[in-house]
């Protein structure tokens, strides 16, 4: 069974065994992937960057899983409470972060607004911290694969997505308080 | 990847955290009560009234359901099973004492039962004690990770109150059933209401 297998793949990780905690990650990440796509089909890039927080999140509070505890209910959880962190987010300011993430429409406008869109981007971009800049630029900006990034910002992949998604909370918070 | 960061958990630490706050919140407590309010100077006479220990019992037992509740709401996906049945049996219990000494007492002696000579300032001060043992309670929580942050801060307001008020019953010269049932009650729900509050603002993670 799922459970069992997971489970006791993930109370090996927690005394040590990073093969087997290897695994779990990866295992999860797939449940994940599809449990996500159920509910944020509309979403998909919002999935993937949610995945990515999830499994971030599993690792940061693995602490917090006792390994008697049924783990179905403890994934479920932190699942949840992200998922709606996320949808809680989206809707308060659903109309600022759309042109963000949609690349094409934002620089499919008239030229001259274009530029100004990019130097105002730009302006703002340079406010945030390198490891959130650089993935954002070479990534959302210029186009690169996650893959690239990395390997030009010398980060890991994983790093380069939360770098993409943290930043991209952090200038719609700015662009928030602009307004 | 994240699997190379896989160092191995230590199980005890959430639990020496929590004797960490609990102990030190409730020092805090206790020297908030004997530094500030003076301890009653007629404790130890009081020691041999049964309802003396009636009100320490009430506080532990809702202090002890408060804290359970707290660590169940810690961990994701942990159900919170008989902590609701934990705290109001206590209450409940202080009720029934509550009205079978109301009704033992002839009517003029009622007002006093209820209202002693401290019920204005009673529920304020357990607020106001029961401070440092939330401060440290929050402390702990938030390394943990509460799925739902009002409901956490609240069952740690009510056990940071009801710890806050073992250490005021100390300086406490009442010792009606009525007036622990209204007055030391208050000042824990006060408690627990300050933390549903803070909940949505301090636990998030």
């Amino acid at each position: 069974m799922t459970e069992e297998r997971l489970r006791s793949l993930l109370v090996r990780g927690l005394v040590g065994d990073e093969s087997a905690y290897r695994t779990f990650l990866g295992e999860l990440a797939a449940h994940l992937r599809s449990w996500l796509r159920g509910r944020l089909a509309r979403l998909p890039e919002e999935a993937e960057d949610l995945l990515q927080e999830l499994l971030l999140t599993v690792h940061n509070q693995r602490h917090t899983y006792e390994p008697k505890q049924p783990l179905k209910p403890w994934v479920h959880a932190i699942a949840r409470y992200k998922l709606i962190d996320l949808l809680r987010r989206r809707s308060r300011n659903e109309m600022l972060n759309d042109p963000l993430d949609n690349d094409d429409e934002l620089f499919a406008a008239a030229d001259g607004e274009a530029a100004e869109a990019r130097y105002d981007l730009a302006k703002l971009l340079d406010q945030l911290p390198d490891r959130q800049r650089l993935p954002i630029f070479y990534v959302k900006i210029e186009g690169a694969s996650v893959a690239d990034a990395a390997k030009r910002t010398g980060m890991s992949e994983s790093a380069v997505k939360v770098g993409i998604h943290r930043g991209l909370k952090a200038l719609a918070a700015k662009i928030r308080n602009i307004e | 990847m994240l699997s190379a960061g896989a160092e191995p958990v230590n199980a005890r630490r959430v639990a020496w955290r929590y004797l960490l706050a609990v102990s030190g919140g409730s020092l805090a407590a206790l020297a908030l009560t004997a530094g500030a309010l003076k301890l009653n100077p007629a404790l130890p006479q009081e020691l041999s009234a049964p309802m003396f220990w009636a009100r320490e019992a009430f506080c532990a037992s809702l202090a002890m359901a408060g804290l359970v509740g707290t660590a169940r709401l810690a961990r994701p996906g942990r159900p919170l099973g008989s902590v609701p049945v934990g705290i109001a049996l206590p209450v409940i219990a202080m009720w029934a004492l509550a009205a079978l000494s109301l009704h033992a007492a002839p009517p003029v002696a009622r007002a006093n039962l209820i209202f002693g000579h401290t019920a204005r300032v009673c529920p304020f001060l357990i607020a106001m004690i029961a401070l440092p043992v939330f401060v440290a309670l929050v402390w702990v929580l938030r390394g943990l990770a509460p799925t739902r942050p009002r409901l956490t801060g609240a069952v740690a307001g009510l056990a940071a109150g009801s710890l806050g008020a073992l250490a005021y019953s100390l300086h406490c010269p009442e010792l009606a059933a009525p007036f622990i049932g209204i007055w030391y009650l208050l000042g824990i729900t006060i408690c627990a209401t300050l933390g549903a509050w803070a909940g949505t603002r301090l636990l998030r993670w």
